[in-house]
């Protein structure tokens, strides 16, 4: 076990995180490392790359089916994709329904008990938007991921959740040995993005390793559900996520304990860098219309 | 009124006395409007049909009446049997009442656990702030030596993890880094009672083995001679470990029970009430490391546990609650090979008596029908009892006994000839139960007190053996596994057969011609 390299892949909803991953991870792969996906997001699209599916059948639908989570084999649930990638999502109930925490905390401990973890060198969970719930802290428990990597992009809301993520792992950090391995910025083309995204990460007490920028190709490759290593290994792009994968590998577990900022110091960030001008107090609560009027 | 200061009555005939009576055909008549009485009597007919059988097997959303219970009550009873540890389950008050009065119900003792009364807040912000209040009240009030903790569904469906909540609360100064907190995730509506002995279990021993939460270091292990014991969860633990530890000393070996809670559920009334008497202690705990073999009595109580004891280098001898002389033997023997002693001549002596007192009755029991229920170890050891008295264990049923368990049974059941016309019924609840005794009845149920309302509703004999015994007392006290144990299980089954031997033969100049003083 020893030699299992556990991580986890957080970020804000509708960041890129799971293509984001699912390329990083295909690179991982083309590296020889022998992979485990686990997906902990109820909309359970954190294989679909791997696997060229629609959505994968998932450990608690599954479960529903079967009766219960006992009456479950692993190669019910475990499927094998590109590259020989073993692709599990833990699933989760209808929206406004159940608990969707609590399904995380059983499947991850379905897959530990049924030797899921077993000859692979790498676990990557991909967990949705924020930490809501003690559930979705399940991957960063002691024992499970040790290095934590944000996907965000230069957009407010998502230094936000990267910002929020960070005051969860360091609620665990303290006690246990998970740790912040870095922010990884997806861009989107906003003002200033590697600047901001890069002083965040400082911040934050971390480093921003890896600024993949915008590139239509992971569009293309999305529709035909691939990864771009696959679509289009010779890509610009398919190199961007092999330079992510050998950052992440070379960091071998490493990581730091994060120093999360307050809402007022997340601000002043935008203002350093005039994304937002600090006399424009009087933008508040206006709309466009009024400010042209 | 029927009664007075000067004459009580107690409820069994107080409310047949003619005023209550009255006032519940009143209460019937005008208030209830329930179905009419024909009308009962047919659905109730209807319920005892292979008709009705068919559907209630379908049955797929629902349980009635499981037999088993949850996770934190195996959980209380692996806390009970460690030297002054307290039981500590996080979650709602609720719930630990409940562990606390099964047990209290059963073994008739005062069974000291606490809860981390987690209550709404705690359910939106988390739990944390009950564990650190949690662990400090408990160690300043009830001073223990150990706490070992577990959950409730309420910190488990929020996802409290207890690695970190206990180390928080050992850096905001709760109780001492180095204080002893052993802790084991046991979700109620996974598993059941024997799922939360075995996690509680493997918590400890990973404590102890595994560096103490990061406060000292791993251990090594070192072979030595001894021999662990695992019981597993045992409603007969206190008369059951006292016979295993005898068993021992006749053999000769040196052995560690491992979770011990004979003790602490078998207090003298003597002027000093002892929260906590007896039980592993932790320096047992941590040695036992290094013993030649651990076996585990009871097998699916401890599947985790088993697995990580292996793991770490150590012959696990895996059983399934041996019951009676087929199953002393395997035990005995297994003992014999591991230590390289030899059984000793009292051992064969006592065998040699069981055996003596199973021919003495072998003509009552031969042929018999029994329906049994209960927990999976137990029902191997009983079904293989009950082949080798020539008994049929015509329905063998387990709420918490799955596919494999129902193979194991089979195989026992394929091995002998009265075993060809049983079934096996895994994951099947008490429901089923009553379908099965109505549509192939038996000559007598097996089970524990909540058997007693299918006996009632079938007319099938109840033979009291399980957990939990409510309704009689005292039952925990006598052994039901070694030679003796064997002896205590033969003289129930006897005890219910003569009883409804009599039962059926006491009308005067009608059936007494069989109303014999000899039987």
């Amino acid at each position: 076990m020893s030699d299992l390299r556990q991580i986890a892949f957080y970020g804000k909803g509708g960041i890129g995180k799971s293509t984001t991953s699912q390329n990083t991870l295909a690179a991982l792969a083309e590296m020889g490392q022998k992979i485990l996906i686990v997906g902990c997001d109820p909309k359970a699209d954190s294989t679909r790359l791997i696997l060229h599916a629609k959505a994968q059948d998932t450990v608690l639908s599954l479960a529903a089916d079967a009766g219960s989570v006992e009456d479950l084999e692993l190669e019910d649930v475990l499927k094998v994709g590109y590259r020989d990638i073993r692709c599990v999502e833990s699933g989760g109930p209808e929206p406004g329904v159940g608990c969707a925490g609590r399904g995380v905390i059983t499947s991850i401990n379905f897959l530990e008990e049924n030797g899921a973890y077993d000859g692979v060198d790498y676990v990557s969970y991909d967990v949705l938007g924020d930490v809501v719930c003690g559930g979705f802290a399940m991957p960063i428990r002691e024992n499970k991921a040790q290095e934590i990597y944000i996907v965000m992009s230069g957009e407010m809301m998502a230094m936000y959740a990267a910002n929020n993520i960070s005051k969860g792992i360091l609620k665990y950090a303290n006690a246990g040995g998970v740790r912040l391995g870095g922010l990884v910025c997806n861009e989107r083309q906003t003002d200033k993005e590697y600047e901001l995204a890069d002083a965040l990460a400082k911040k934050l007490g971390t480093s921003l390793i890896h600024f993949i920028p915008r590139d239509n190709v992971v569009q293309h490759a999305e529709l035909r559900r691939m990864t771009v290593l696959e679509y289009d290994p010779e890509s610009k792009q398919a190199g961007e996520y092999r330079m992510l994968a050998q950052k992440i590998h070379a960091n071998k577990g490493n990581g730091t304990i994060p120093t999360p900022i307050t809402m007022d110091e997340l601000e002043d960030l935008l203002l350093e860098f005039g994304i937002m001008k600090k006399e424009d107090t009087s933008l508040i609560g206006k709309s466009a219309a009024d400010l042209a009027a | 009124m029927p009664q007075n200061a000067e004459k009580v009555i107690d409820h069994e005939m107080l409310f047949r006395q003619p005023e209550y009576t009255e006032l519940f055909e009143n209460k019937k008549a005008n208030f209830e409007f329930g179905h009419p009485a024909d009308k009962v009597a047919e659905i109730r007919d209807w319920t005892k049909s292979w008709d009705y059988r068919e559907k209630n097997f379908k049955r797929e959303a629902l349980t009635v009446n499981p037999a088993k219970a949850c996770q934190p009550l195996g959980a209380v009873f692996v806390a009970n049997g460690f030297s002054k540890t307290l039981s500590f389950v996080h979650g709602s008050q609720g719930c630990v009442a409940y562990y606390r009065s099964h047990f209290s119900r059963h073994f008739k003792e005062p069974t000291s656990c606490v809860s981390s009364s987690m209550t709404e807040d705690a359910a939106v912000f988390g739990g944390l702030n009950n564990m650190v209040d949690g662990l400090a009240n408990s160690l300043s009030l009830y001073k223990p030596e150990m706490i070992a903790v577990s959950t409730t569904c309420m910190a488990e469906v929020i996802g409290d993890d207890l690695d970190a909540f206990i180390k928080t609360a050992k850096q905001k100064g709760s109780v001492p880094a180095e204080y002893d907190v052993p802790f084991a995730h046991t979700p109620a509506f996974v598993g059941s009672h024997i799922t939360g002995y075995d996690n509680a279990l493997k918590g400890i021993l990973q404590h102890f083995w595994d560096g103490k939460a990061g406060t000292a270091p791993k251990l090594e292990r070192a072979p030595n001679e001894t021999v662990n014991f695992i019981g597993g969860f045992d409603g007969y633990v206190v008369g059951n470990m006292k016979e295993i530890k005898r068993l021992f000393s006749m053999m000769g070996v040196e052995a560690t029970v491992l979770c011990d809670p004979s003790d602490a559920w078998d207090t003298p009334t003597d002027g000093q009430f002892r929260m906590y008497e007896g039980g592993t202690t932790k320096e047992q705990a941590a040695a036992a490391l290094n013993a030649k073999a651990t076996i585990v009595y009871q097998g699916y109580s401890a599947e985790k546990t088993a697995k990580y004891i292996a793991e770490k280098g150590q012959e696990v001898v895996t059983l399934n609650s041996p019951i009676g002389v087929t199953g002393t033997d395997k035990f005995l023997k297994e003992l014999s090979r591991i230590t390289g002693k030899p059984v000793p001549d009292a051992l064969k002596l006592e065998r040699g008596r069981l055996v003596d007192a199973i021919t003495d009755s072998q003509a009552h029991l031969h042929g018999k029908k029994f329906a049994l229920y209960g927990d999976p170890d137990m029902m191997l050891g009983l079904t293989q009892f009950l082949l080798d008295l020539g008994c049929e264990p015509t329905h063998i049923l387990a709420t918490n006994g799955d596919d494999k368990w129902a193979a194991k049974v089979q195989a026992l059941l394929d091995a002998s000839p009265v075993g060809r016309d049983c079934h096996v019924y895994p994951k099947r609840d008490l429901w089923h139960m009553r379908s099965l005794l109505n549509t192939e009845p038996v000559d007598f149920l097996i089970g524990n007190t909540y058997g007693k309302y299918l006996e009632r509703d079938t007319g099938t004999p109840l033979i009291r053996i399980g957990f939990p015994i409510f309704d009689r007392h005292h039952y925990h006290r006598l052994p039901i596994w070694g030679y003796q144990g064997g002896l205590h299980v033969l003289m129930q089954i006897l005890d219910e057969y003569f009883e409804a031997l009599d039962a059926n033969t006491n009308v005067a100049s009608k059936t007494d011609y069989s109303f014999d003083i000899i039987r």
